[in-house]
């Protein structure tokens, strides 16, 4: 089956600036993908050529089966997208915007309204439909735009940034919508630069840098890709942490914590290849955590730079 | 439904949108509106007198120059509400619902043609204070139910042709400031025309221009249609310009839609 969005090649450049130098992305349909990247990386770039908002310098882009140059169209009726910059009408009430909407969808009358009222009620919006969105919250304008987007019943979605700037609640309110929108089959592309919205929401995870994929996988693949994962073995007393230590000698010893910390991939090979040492030598371990690199490390691992600040609260 | 029916249903969408934002944020069609009942309160009363008496009629003076006005201030007023739009369309472009619109699949020029028909009925609406002060002013038109009827088509034709030069000229603006500035060559060409004075007053260089720019034929095709006197070619030669003015602004302002930067 043909992924719902494939991406091979696709370069833009804004004047002599290189936005995009050969991205290559694949997104199987049903799943959720995230490009990860700080400001500037080109994932707004990305949503907007997937999105047929701007067109691309070089490279095949093909959304739900069709070609983003050729077949604006066709793609267009099976997206929606919701960017960094809220995409409603502010001189509309909340229920004429849904309206506005399903006009342009030739919903119809009935169809329309029934299907804007299921949206209202799933989005906590009922009491604020009649008022003008310039009077919402920040997360409540989020979900409108969202709900205007979902009209369409799209198969693919597009979140720009979707939580950026809203308060920790509301951020939870969106991460719910997009679960309900996996659950219903809908295949979603988020960018972000929340390490934790990646982890919590993606199947998989691309970290976009300098216009390309630095690395891509799920989350724990990615944590595995940088080095500094280890086992920690802990020992119930001096004895055996020593035998142990000569076992590995690459490992560090934590003698006040009676711990080892032996240099590892993080796959299971290399800790049972650990385990099965440690019982030939016939050395009794107290205990044993793996020791991870959190998406923290990882950014700064294969982007050279530390992640962007949490989101402020 | 067909593609053409489409596009009808969603520029009749986008239309009932431009009508409702007009209607909640009626600022731009006020301050359009007075400007030209401005103007025609001013040369009545204070140039009326004495321009009337320059145009040699039987009676002169100030009521024969409102006749003679108030055809130019109505085209005046056309090119003030176009004004209207192209500042409105410069602000919409500033919503992020206009990316929206772009990546749903509607006809992509619904969206200009809901502003361009909403501009045409604003314009419609905001030219019956400008009548009524003129008649209270003074204004005698001579024009029959039929002659009313082809005046209203007519205006509603120039607005048509302007409105879609405006919207091309609200989308080249890279601010609103700048769709504010834009159109005001408009609002000079019935000076430099036949809106306030005949051109046969004007010198030799300035005669051949106003002769040859469109608003002249324009206010001289409403000018007949109203108060009755020679149309001769210029209704023929107005058909053509707004065709022309129409067409162009139609390609270009198409063109600046499709080429937008994304936001």
């Amino acid at each position: 089956m043909e992924p719902a969005i494939s991406v091979r090649g696709l370069r833009k450049s804004f004047g002599d600036q290189v936005v995009l130098d050969g991205l290559d992305l694949t997104v199987p349909e049903g799943s959720v993908f995230a490009l990860l990247g700080p400001n500037g990386s080109g994932k707004t770039t990305t949503v907007d050529i997937l999105s047929t908002l701007t067109p691309a310098d070089a490279g095949q882009v093909r959304v739900a089966g069709f070609d983003v140059a050729r077949e604006a169209r066709s793609v267009r009726g099976a997206i929606a997208v919701t960017g960094q910059f809220t995409a409603v009408d502010n001189l509309l009430t909340g229920a004429e915007n849904l309206r506005l909407v399903a006009d342009l969808l030739h919903l119809g009358r009935t169809k329309g309204a029934a299907r804007a009222a299921d949206l209202l009620e799933r989005f906590d919006l009922v009491e604020a439909a009649t008022a003008h969105p310039s009077t919402y919250s920040g997360g409540m304008r989020r979900k409108l735009d969202l709900a205007m987007g979902l009209m369409g019943e799209p198969r693919i979605v597009f979140l720009d940034e979707p939580t950026t700037g809203l308060d920790p609640r509301s951020r939870r309110a969106v991460w719910d919508v997009v679960r309900g929108l996996v659950a219903d089959g809908v295949t979603v592309l988020l960018t972000t630069q929340y390490l934790e919205e990646a982890d919590q929401l993606a199947d998989r995870i691309g970290v976009l840098d300098g216009g390309r994929l630095v690395a891509e996988g799920t989350a724990t693949e990615l944590k595995r890709q940088v080095p500094g994962a280890s086992v920690r073995l802990l020992f119930a007393d001096r004895r055996p942490l020593d035998e142990a230590a000569r076992l590995f000698p690459s490992a560090a010893v934590d003698a006040d914590a009676l711990a080892l910390d032996v240099p590892s991939d993080g796959g299971v090979r290399a800790l049972k290849d650990v385990l099965a040492r440690l019982d030939d030598a016939a050395i009794e371990v107290a205990d044993l955590t793996l020791q991870i690199p959190d998406l923290d490390d990882v950014f700064l691992a294969l982007t050279g730079r530390p992640t962007p600040e949490e989101v402020p609260s | 439904m067909t593609a053409m029916g489409l596009t009808i249903s969603d520029s009749t969408t986008m239309l009932r949108r431009n009508l409702t934002r007009a209607k909640r944020y009626p600022g731009l069609t006020l301050i359009t509106a007075a400007v030209p009942i401005v103007m025609l309160l001013l040369f009545v009363f204070v140039f009326g007198g004495t321009l009337g008496a320059g145009l040699g009629g039987p009676s002169g003076g100030r009521a024969e120059y409102a006749d003679y006005l108030t055809p130019g201030l109505l085209v005046l007023a056309v090119g003030a509400a176009a004004q209207g739009t192209a500042i409105a369309v410069a602000m919409d472009m500033t919503e992020g619902i206009i990316a929206r619109f772009r990546t749903m699949s509607i006809s992509r020029g619904a969206v200009l043609a809901g502003h361009v028909v909403g501009a045409v009925v604003q314009t419609l609406i905001g030219l019956v204070p400008v009548v009524g002060v003129a008649l209270l002013v003074g204004f005698r038109p001579s024009a029959n139910a039929l002659e009313w009827l082809a005046a209203i088509g007519f205006v509603a034709l120039v607005s048509f042709a302007i409105s879609w030069f405006c919207v091309a000229l609200g989308l080249h603006s890279k601010t609103v400031e700048g769709a504010s500035n834009l159109p005001m060559p408009l609002m000079l060409l019935p000076f430099f025309g036949s809106g306030f004075v005949p051109v046969d007053s004007m010198p030799a260089g300035l005669r051949w221009f106003a002769e040859h720019q469109p608003f002249t034929p324009f206010i001289e095709t409403l000018r007949g249609l109203l108060t009755g006197t020679e149309i001769g070619s210029s209704a023929v030669i107005s058909g053509a310009w707004c065709a022309v003015i129409a067409l162009v602004g139609y390609l270009w302002a198409r063109r600046n839609y499709e080429n937008r930067p994304a936001r």
